[in-house]
């Protein structure tokens, strides 16, 4: 079975995110960028299926700018067998990815899509199941487990109040949620060999996708600022101030 | 043209989302139709029927929406949703897993995670874990949209709308709903709770939550944690308050033993008022704490509990 696993380079998740000045957006100069965690999550559960014996062939697959081969090189260290690369600079909607995604998986007739839940930058938590839509294959979003077996897998999902497990057909769409697993980190002699894995690059033009967006961004904002209050010397005092002072008990 | 409001539910009653979810599409104005999609569902149905403001209910009573997956769900609410110029969900796990297929579907973006309406076509929503907040204007004919339940006051149940069947029975036969291990609790839910105790790495392991359960108790509160403490193996996932966790709101939030990082932050800046008590005077939870108590928390929290 062929495994596709999307990725996203975005915004590396320990810098903290600073709107412009102009309001136009959030400042990516000379910030450091890194594969979005959960897409990280994506790869790792790719390989393990692989090292199980249930899937074959990974291929990743990331749509951006040209500096993405970064992130589909780390994938390769990682363990996936090769890469494509969608190039471009603009800033594509989900829907639009989930177009191009759909286009890739006529192509290569993956038995399994394996994405993120969301990326960090816009947290939109969508393109899995646009994907999954598009192409008329079942999902199992947030996956905290996810067994392949007999032509089906069983994707237990993380929702609001616990579990839930799902059996899909295959061919199927997985998104990942943090507990799925641990991502390795590559071995040098890995990231060295990730550099002759095959690598194809593509524009969505290849693809007959049209990109123009369908949501004008106004404006982008820094968030109201919470106001620092007081330290409270005893346990006394601070239930005095939430019984007289904030009314709250 | 009106909005299609997808309720939350389970079955036997409608779920508090819905109420914020209904608020939500009010501020955008025009007639409002609520759908409970399940199985057996006549009991949220009824429930439904008193939100106010809902024109219509519309049941769609059938097998294939017992347990609301996705593929089904979707093919439903595309097939219902075309007439209408907004199709709203909660952003809850339910809503987030089904609606975008309806967009895409329609062949529409969906606009995730609304925090306030500006108009009938402009919303705010946060992007970068709640680091920014984007205002966006959607050119689609139909906004497909789900909705930040905090952000919204619930609307009053003294409502009294029609009831509708909806005879449509869309079963994808791609998938299957398998088992559901829920947490059982006397505790109201994080996402509805107006007071929440969360614990984080400070707590040591997952037995000391004890000390917060009991402060709990007597407030009516939920408990939460932070992810360091759900990563560390103390608690399980489905208590984890922040951006990659739940999203909570509410007028008083106890953070005990949580440094406050800003992936937590994301998840609780916005209750009315905040508490902190940790040892290390330094941790940036006292910046954004209204009240905050430098202290050992195995003194203070059996000291707090004593004292309620």
């Amino acid at each position: 079975m062929k495994v596709l696993v999307a990725v996203k380079r975005v915004i590396d998740y320990n810098v903290k995110a600073r709107v412009k000045s102009d309001q136009t957006g959030v400042d990516l100069a000379n910030v450091k960028m890194a594969m979005n965690p959960f897409c990280e999550i994506a790869v790792e559960e790719a390989v393990r299926l692989k090292e199980k014996g249930a899937a074959d062939e990974i291929i990743v697959v990331s749509i951006g700018p040209k500096a993405a081969q970064e992130q589909i090189r780390t994938a390769l260290a990682l363990g996936a067998d090769r890469g494509i690369q969608i190039e471009t600079d603009v800033e594509l909607e989900s829907l639009t990815v989930a177009k191009l995604l759909a286009k890739v998986v006529e192509e290569e007739q993956p038995g399994l899509v394996i994405l993120g839940k969301q990326s960090i930058d816009s947290d939109n938590n969508q393109t899995g199941q646009m994907l999954g839509a598009l192409t008329d294959m079942p999902q199992g979003t947030f996956a905290s487990e996810v067994n392949v077996a007999d032509g089906k897998v069983a994707v237990t999902r993380e929702v609001d109040g616990g579990l839930q497990t799902v059996s899909l057909n295959l061919p199927a769409i997985v998104t990942t949620d943090l507990r799925l697993n641990e991502p390795r980190y590559a071995s040098l002699p890995n990231i060295m060999k990730a550099k002759r894995k095959p690598l194809d690059s593509k524009t969505p033009a290849d693809y007959g996708v049209d990109t123009s967006p369908r949501l004008t961004v106004l404006k982008v904002e820094s968030p109201a600022e919470r106001q620092a209050g007081i330290i409270v010397g005893s346990v006394d005092e601070l239930v005095e101030k939430l019984k007289n002072e904030a009314k709250v008990i | 043209m009106g909005i299609l409001v997808i309720a939350e539910h389970d079955n036997a009653t409608l779920k508090g989302a819905t109420l914020n979810t209904v608020a939500a599409a009010q501020a955008i104005g025009g007639d409002i139709d609520l759908l409970v999609a399940g199985e057996n569902c006549a009991a949220a149905a009824e429930e439904a029927a008193k939100v106010s403001g809902v024109s219509r209910v519309l049941v769609a009573d059938n097998a294939a929406y017992a347990h609301q997956l996705a593929e089904n769900m979707a093919l439903l609410v595309t097939d219902l949703g075309a007439g209408y110029s907004h199709i709203l969900a909660s952003a809850t796990t339910t809503g987030k897993n089904f609606l975008p297929r309806v967009a895409a579907k329609l062949d529409v973006v969906q606009i995730s995670e609304i925090v306030s309406v500006e108009s009938a076509d402009t919303f705010k929503r946060p992007i970068y874990a709640g680091n920014a907040i984007a205002t966006v204007q959607s050119s689609d004919s139909i906004k497909v949209i789900t909705v930040r339940a905090t952000a919204f006051d619930p609307v009053a149940t003294d409502g009294s709308a029609s009831v509708e069947a909806v005879a449509a029975a869309h079963d994808a036969g791609i998938s299957a709903f398998v088992k559901e291990e829920l947490a059982v609790s006397d505790r109201p839910e994080l996402t509805a709770a107006k007071v929440i105790i969360s614990g984080g790495r400070g707590m040591g392991n997952g037995e000391n939550f004890g000390l917060l359960e009991k402060v709990a108790d007597k407030l009516g509160a939920a408990v939460g944690a932070s992810r360091a403490a759900v990563d560390a193996g103390f608690v399980p996932n489905d208590m984890q308050v922040g951006q990659t966790g739940k999203i909570v709101a509410p007028e008083l939030y106890i953070a005990v033993g949580i440094s406050g990082a800003i992936q937590h932050l994301a998840g609780m800046k916005d209750s009315k008022f905040i508490v902190a008590i940790n040892k290390d005077e330094e941790a940036p939870i006292f910046q954004v704490a209204d009240y905050g108590l430098v202290a050992d928390l195995f003194d203070a929290v059996p000291e707090l509990e004593s004292k309620l």
